[in-house]
């Protein structure tokens, strides 16, 4: 039996009904079209399938669409505000912070948590900040170097 | 002056796209009406399948097509395997499981449904009754006999092979010193972030098949395809969008991607199936597996005289595409970064009822590299001499190369040595090892790990590849000057876009932004081989380069003409083509487009400017060779050149890595001081770019070295099955890197470059085993296997 759920997502409201057994990912990605939050494994360990559910950084593949009934959900497409790129964004592109860009979504969304609640965090903090989303490609170095001048450039602001 | 890209730290072209959420990998294509496809796979090792009950699941809500092994075993052939090897078994893998299983993850059943919830529906719901039969698990068993996996063959062996120069037996009669060690490479997941997955949609009007997959060989995977399902090759596309991470594993032709198409075809609807990490860890292929004894023969003064490895590789319960091929390429990489006159390898390589082993970043050179530098260890502490002088003694110099090899290679160039020396001078070698022995004293646990490796790159000579070592580039200018490049090398994060754009651009003089690099749709693309084995910018970079210079020759001519002039007094820089007074002044910058978007009159082409001009840019003359109203005589109308580049020999990087830990005396835990690397990748076309490579190979080698390890238990149980079990490196497990390189151009090609993307895993895992082992000397440790964990270190600390 579907259930109806109304959530607002990188601000626009929608309302649909959905299985219970519906994964919010998949929500977001089969339901409303929204392809870049990713599903890189089914056991909560990947974090490519991060998003901000009502501010919190969340693994999206076990959360059900359900329990996100009335929230505010921002994904990776939802981080660049008027045709500008958030400042974790544009450190990743600056410092190569993505090879293959499977993880990037959710490694953004988590970077841009972190700075969230911690706006000049240590080497140290970052990678424990990140420590729930696996990168394959780049030895997370340059990913570590895109959060300190996401870092910088938002202290700038 | 023209500005220049290539050299310089260019940030990708592709990352908008990426960093924003707007591309596309498989999974992100939708098609109306697509079903999802879902497996019912083996929970045994092995079993014989006595009976299949479908009725279920076919009744299940939104199920519309079941298919056993039995339904498709005369309608999809078997999955391809381009090993070629004398009296090389190959079992007959059908793309499901017909009358018994093999492995823990075999693909049994195929459950097509509407959405991909009621396809799971529907695996829950098919009864399967297996007979467990006797498995073998240990690739050493596999050998000595017992039962026998594939029926028709008389034992487990897949094949044997010595291989190697010189006068081993010789080699260790006149040696003064011998050391021999045991060395596990253990199975390792390749884990790319995207699973693997295939869309398939057959047109039945057209007699149309389009697969979209996840792979790194769209064209050789084509051709396969074709041939398995029957369909005419020019009759299927195959397209690989983004692709999230390959390391190998996609470097394949798999059953999923045949029996997708194959089910579309008999459907007439799109079918997607996107694979699980559990399937992704179960059924793609392994990498690694190998068990071996190596043995030195060398001299008092640390001369090596020999290297014998005798190894038992695991090919697991079927051939994939490589899967025998690998630990040939063990074989060929014996030499390292020395002179070691006589080399033998001997193969055993048996079935065993697991995944197939294959191509895993570096394919058979990480083993060998370990092997050797693993061994250098242990001949300088059987000496008692620093391992990096053992290493210094035995290179080859600078002269001597072309440098030929007792395993039938002759390695490019190289300056082993000078790498060396920079990454001692880096980390300071001499005071590193004083403060080393001064913290020995105060009883704290500091190693020191030296790996001077060289690989081979560039795959390769189409003699030495199974189908074909070339690789294809097609570049034309488009009428409004834009530069379209085609390029048969697809690849999944390396960079091509960016890499092959900087190439194009300064060889054309153009404006980077106004190169566009396609790749990855056959439809479209010339063919290809595809991006593995370090081969991409040595292979498929060198094609771009050679096309433009086909292009320009035509350019030249055209420009000639045009400009009324003598062709030996045309020249080009800047992007121009300049009769010769003129070049001094014209050559300010990089052309710019004939026609700004927006501006171009509404249903014709410009007309070129040519009245009086003493210079045309490239692509003033892209735009006349289109309208071709003012072409020389005999000249083709176009601008756009192909070029299928056969590389003479492999490339040869190499660096030093040397690798810093403390261990803890009361966890075990091993802490990274410093991690340097000295690469020489020949000519880099973008640092950035190959900094990431190096840093990602790195950190594959810490998992091998620290971490990772498929494991199955002695029922052939999948132990390390999801990514909780399987334990992949995170943020905080990596060192700060001190990457550094020295540059030796490879004559192979006209770049100079040598390909580096496998560098990483080839060169670490030793320095960071060396750097461990160091560290526990004082307890008598000389080697330890790998993956190394906290317990172990832990546990000889403890009790010695």
């Amino acid at each position: 039996m579907k259930k109806a759920i109304n959530l607002n997502v990188n601000g626009v409201s929608h309302t649909d009904e959905v299985e219970p057994r519906m994964l919010l990912v998949h929500y977001l990605r089969d339901v409303l079209d929204l392809t870049g939050t990713h599903v890189g494994c089914e056991t909560s360990l990947c974090g490519a399938c991060t998003v901000m559910l009502d501010g919190q950084a969340v693994k999206s593949c076990t959360v059900f669409a359900v329990q996100a009934d009335g929230a505010t959900v921002t994904t990776i497409e939802g981080l660049a505000k008027n045709g500008e790129l958030h400042p974790v964004q544009e450190g990743f592109w600056e410092k190569h912070g993505l090879q293959c860009g499977y993880c990037t979504p959710g490694m953004i969304v988590t970077a841009a948590q972190l700075l969230d609640r911690n706006p000049d965090p240590s080497r140290e903090e970052i990678c424990h900040g990140l420590e729930g989303n696996l990168c394959r490609c780049t030895g997370y170095q340059h990913i570590i170097e895109a959060v300190q001048y996401a870092a910088k450039k938002a202290g700038q602001r | 002056m023209t500005e220049k890209y290539v050299g310089k730290r260019v940030k990708r072209t592709e990352d908008p796209r990426l960093i924003r959420g707007l591309a596309h990998y498989v999974d992100d294509i939708s098609l109306p009406n697509t079903l999802h496809v879902a497996f019912v796979r083996s929970y045994y090792a092995h079993a014989k399948i006595n009976s299949i009950d479908t009725s279920a699941a076919l009744a299940a809500p939104g199920v519309v097509a079941v298919y056993t092994g039995k339904d498709v075993a005369d309608k999809v052939g078997p999955v391809p395997c381009a090993g070629a090897l004398p009296d090389l078994k190959v079992p007959d893998h059908r793309v499901l499981a017909k009358d018994k299983v093999y492995f823990v993850g075999h693909p049994v059943v195929a459950i097509v449904a509407k959405n991909r919830y009621a396809a799971q529906d529907g695996v829950d719901l098919v009864v399967v009754d297996y007979e467990e039969l006797p498995v073998v698990t240990d690739v050493e068993a596999a050998a000595a006999g017992g039962p026998v996996i594939h029926d028709g063959f008389s034992d487990n062996i897949a094949y044997r092979l010595t291989s190697g120069e010189g006068d081993i037996d010789a080699a260790f009669a006149a040696a003064d010193r011998t050391v021999k060690q045991r060395v596990l490479h253990r199975r390792l997941a390749p884990i790319a972030m995207e699973p693997r997955g295939v869309l398939a949609r057959y047109f039945p009007g057209e007699e149309e098949l389009t697969i979209w997959s996840s792979t790194q060989i769209p064209h050789l995977m084509r051709t396969q395809v074709a041939l398995m399902i029957g369909i005419p090759e020019n009759k299927l596309r195959v397209i690989t969008p983004e692709v999230g991470g390959g390391f190998g594993s996609k470097l394949n032709v798999y059953s999923e991607e045949a029996l997708l198409g194959w089910i579309s075809m008999q459907l007439g609807k799109p079918v997607k199936w996107i694979e699980t990490r559990r399937e992704n860890i179960q059924a793609t292929i392994h990498g690694r597996g190998q068990v071996g004894d190596v043995e030195v023969a060398f001299k008092n003064d640390g001369t090596l005289l020999g290297l014998r490895y005798s190894v038992f590789a695991d090919m697991g319960a079927y051939h994939q595409l490589l899967t025998p091929a690998i630990p040939t390429l063990t074989g060929l990489m014996l030499s390292g970064a020395y002179k070691i006159p006589a080399i033998q390898m001997n193969i055993t390589a048996c079935f065993t009822n697991k995944m197939a082993t294959d191509a895993y970043r570096g394919a058979g050179r990480p083993e060998a590299t370990y092997i050797v530098e693993r061994a250098l260890d242990l001949v300088a502490a059987d000496l008692g001499v620093d391992p990096a002088e053992v290493r210094r003694k035995n290179f080859p110099a600078a002269d001597e190369f072309p440098f030929h090899t007792a395993t039938g290679l002759d390695y490019d160039s190289g300056d082993y040595e000078a790498a060396l020396n920079k990454a001692q001078h880096i980390v300071d070698y001499a005071a590193l090892r004083k403060e080393q022995k001064k913290a020995r004293d105060e009883g704290r646990l500091i190693g020191i790990g030296v790996s001077t490796y060289v690989e081979i790159c560039a795959l390769g000579p189409s003699q030495a590849m199974p189908a074909g070592g070339w690789e294809s580039a097609t570049v034309r200018i488009e009428p409004t000057g834009k530069v379209t490049v085609l390029t048969g090398a697809s690849p999944h994060g390396q960079g091509q876009e960016t890499s092959f754009a900087q190439i194009a651009a300064d060889e054309l003089g153009v404006n980077i932004n106004d190169v566009t690099v396609i790749h990855g749709d056959t439809g479209v693309v010339q063919y290809g081989i595809g991006t593995f084995g370090s081969r991409a910018t040595a292979v498929g970079g060198t094609a771009v380069y050679v096309a433009i210079q086909k292009l320009k020759e035509k350019a030249h001519k055209i420009a000639t003409h045009m400009l009324q002039a003598d062709a030996s007094r045309v020249s080009f820089e800047g992007g121009k083509y300049s009769r010769e007074a003129a070049v001094a002044a014209s050559a300010t910058g990089t052309s710019e487009p004939v026609v700004p978007v927006g501006e171009a009159p509404a249903g014709a082409l410009p007309e070129p400017q040519t009245e009086g001009k003493s210079s045309l840019t490239i692509q003033d003359i892209a735009l006349a060779a289109h309208l071709a109203k003012e072409l020389p005589p005999d000249t083709e109308p176009g601008l756009s050149a192909t070029y299928f580049f056969e590389p003479k020999n492999f490339t040869f990087p190499f660096g030093t890595h040397i690798c810093v830990v403390e261990i803890d005396r009361d966890t075990g835990d091993i802490k990274f001081l410093r991690y340097v690397a000295v690469d020489d990748c020949g000519k880099v076309i973008n640092p950035l770019l190959v900094d990431g490579q190096v840093h990602g190979g790195i950190v594959q080698s810490i998992g091998q070295a620290m971490y990772e390890e498929v494991v199955y238990d002695e029922q052939g149980q999948l132990i390390t099955g999801t990514l909780m079990d399987y334990a992949v490196p995170r943020a905080s497990h990596v060192p700060n890197f001190e990457l550094d390189r020295t540059e030796t151009p490879s004559p192979v090609n006209p770049l100079g470059v040598k390909g580096v993307g496998e560098a990483g895993t080839i060169g670490a895992t030793p320095a960071i085993v060396g750097a461990i082992v160091d560290a526990l000397a004082p307890f008598g440790v000389k080697h330890l296997d790998m993956p190394i964990k906290p317990e172990n270190v832990w546990r000889i600390i403890s009790h010695g």
